[in-house]
């Protein structure tokens, strides 16, 4: 167990360092560095103020251990726009973001786990087939043009939910949360239901698909001759031999709600970080560029980490291959 | 499965035997024949857009600013009606959509060529070289596929700019490891059977048992993966057009025609961010449906 989390660990970090050279090669090759770190308003004495502070005129390599450096400490440099530590900035939008993400998901289990197990164990039933082609559309369906049409019809239609931002916002634990007063509630659940449209389709067909190949299993068979309960049987040998691959699409698609979420707050307005990386893009704002993207590598790196050691306690087959 | 041609007395079909059967196959879905027809319709209104669209919408000389944001079914002085509205600029809606699919479907296609052509060349080496070469190929692909598309292509475009072309790199790099995953584990499997034994034992060079004999062994799921990658990089381009980063205003791809129809959502100007939204809507169904049939066609345990 220990050897195999150290394992994961060296892992885990030769990943990071492979993600900090692909963007530092990225923005300090590809891109023209000094066009990057550089405001073009600068002056003259700016330029050369800048270029000294970050090595410019240095050698590759010692730019890469400069950028190394700067990323340890956390310092990925100010704004172009905000004129702020880009780092700062950003841990400032997270709460937004989590909070957005932590919903979608949570909607997605409720609805998507539910949905599928029911297509699953009644696969012929009229209900469970057009459960599945609403999950295929559910694939389908392209998310920013959904969150628009949420948009058309419940807010410019019906006129039941606002369509941009978070609404008033309560502090909790140090950052804002919409979800703790009732306006900010509202503010959130278009947002939330456009995001976790993509997964809750997913969540379904996982689950049937792993209910499925459950079923025909001996336990199943030998759970019900034995004469458990139907309702016995489907909670603890069915779903609790689903929760392996379940549990390991859930983290991750967890991260790729966060990543996807670029879309939902730019349609939404949501105030995250997704948002403020499109902002930054199209505003050229590299040093919050390179602050996101290496906030992503760390958060996905340590998601991947978390759902590996998940997989270890939940599956006991794993435990002891790493042993053997 | 059962070999259900029995008057061969259970000697597996020639080639163009178990193409027909495969293609009889295909058809026997309803929704998988629908998709079908619905795409062939939209890979012809794509190709011949110019002849049929009732105007030029890249053609700035064309478009009279007068009529921007005109309802579905309005006419123009010149007498020509539009059928789905025209957008702010003036632009038909209709003519924007058949000119906004060419460039979703080039798009669509183009990377998912590319990057199955790039990943199946490294699935392939991975699984026929082994040893350094397969290691170093497969942690590149685990790093690639341990971060979602999305972010992937983010990152691309951070880095390259915005565009379609840098649209379209950013895709193929974003993609091309699923396919080298899905090729090497097939590959691997193939690898050990006895055609490539024999192969081996005839001294041909490796080259050719790599791409004569492995490689159309290995075809079946890229097929499928490459169809459903057209879906996911069409709407993937149309999300990135949309955030502004891909098709300019002036030449507007499906994704940023639905953009600039964004903000007159909220006056209820609906058309012309909902049609086009629709034609691509449509195009991704029609493209998923066709993937979902050949994966239960393509599907080895399926195949005689």
């Amino acid at each position: 167990m220990v050897t195999s989390i150290i394992r994961r660990l060296i892992q885990a970090l030769f990943v990071i360092v492979a993600m900090t050279i692909i963007v530092f090669i990225g923005v300090s090759v590809i891109g023209n560095p000094v066009d990057i770190l550089i405001n073009p308003d600068a002056n003259q004495a700016e330029r050369a103020r800048v270029i000294a502070h970050y090595g410019l005129d240095q050698p590759l390599w010692k730019q890469y251990l400069l950028f190394l450096q700067g990323l340890l400490q956390g310092d990925f440099g100010n704004s172009f726009v905000y004129g702020r530590p880009a780092l700062g900035l950003i841990m400032e939008r997270l709460p937004a973001t989590l909070e957005l993400a932590i919903t979608a998901l949570g909607i997605a289990i409720v609805f998507g786990l539910p949905l599928g197990l029911y297509a699953g164990l009644y696969p012929n039933r009229v209900s469970s087939k057009l459960i599945m082609s609403g999950s295929i559309l559910g694939f389908s369906l392209p998310t920013f043009w959904v969150g628009l049409m949420l948009i058309m019809v419940f807010s410019v239609e019906l006129g039941w939910l606002p369509t941009n931002g978070r609404g008033p916002t309560a502090e909790l634990l140090g950052a804002q949360w919409s979800f703790l007063t009732g306006e900010g509630l509202r503010h959130l659940l278009l947002p939330a239901f456009n995001l976790a449209l993509f997964k809750t389709s997913l969540i379904m067909r996982l689950t049937r698909a792993g209910v499925q190949e459950v079923l025909p299993q001996d336990y199943v068979k030998f759970a019900r001759a034995k004469g458990l309960r139907e309702r016995r049987v489907i909670a603890v040998h069915v779903l609790k031999n689903l929760m392996i691959p379940v549990v390991t699409i859930i983290g991750l698609e967890f991260g790729s709600l966060i990543a996807f979420s670029v879309v939902t707050e730019s349609i939404f307005a949501w105030p995250g970080m997704g948002k403020l990386i499109i902002d930054s893009i199209n505003l050229l704002d590299r040093p919050v560029i390179v602050a996101y993207l290496m906030m992503m590598v760390l958060l996905f790196v340590v998601l991947n980490f978390i759902i590996d050691i998940c997989y270890t306690i939940l599956d006991p087959r794993i435990r002891l291959d790493a042993k053997a | 499965m059962a070999e259900p041609n029995a008057q061969d007395g259970g000697v597996p079909d020639a080639g163009p035997g178990r193409l027909a059967k495969g293609i009889s196959d295909f058809f026997r879905s309803p929704a998988a024949a629908i998709g079908f027809v619905t795409l062939i319709v939209i890979c012809c209104l794509a190709l011949f857009a110019p002849w049929i669209s009732p105007q030029n919408p890249y053609d700035l000389m064309q478009l009279d600013i007068m009529d921007g944001r005109l309802p579905p079914g309005s006419e123009s002085m010149t007498g020509l009606v539009y059928h789905l509205g025209t957008d702010s600029q003036g632009r038909d809606i209709l003519s924007g959509i058949l000119y906004g699919l060419r460039t979703s479907l080039i798009v669509g296609v183009l990377s998912a060529f590319a990057a199955a052509i790039i990943g199946t060349t490294a699935g392939l080496f991975a699984a026929y070289m082994g040893k350094r070469t397969e290691t170093v190929i497969m942690r590149l692909v685990d790093l690639q596929l341990s971060f979602p598309t999305i972010l992937m292509a983010l990152m691309m475009l951070a880095i390259l700019g915005k565009g379609v072309t840098n649209v379209v790199i950013a895709l193929i790099i974003a993609e091309w490891a699923t396919y080298a995953r899905t090729v090497r584990g097939t590959a691997l499997v193939e690898r050990e059977k006895e055609y490539i034994e024999a192969a081996r034992m005839l001294r041909l060079p490796g080259w050719r048992i790599l791409f004569k004999h492995l490689l159309p062994n290995c075809l079946a799921p890229v097929i499928v993966i490459a169809t459903m990658q057209v879906a996911r990089a069409i709407g993937l381009e149309a999300t990135l057009s949309f955030l502004g980063l891909g098709a300019s205003v002036t030449e507007p791809s499906l994704g940023m025609l639905i953009s600039t129809g964004y903000q007159y959502l909220l006056t209820g100007l609906y058309w012309i961010s909902f049609f086009p939204g629709i034609a691509l809507l449509v195009t991704i169904v029609a493209i998923n449906l066709v993937g979902d049939r050949l994966r239960d066609v393509l599907n080895p345990r399926n195949m005689s």
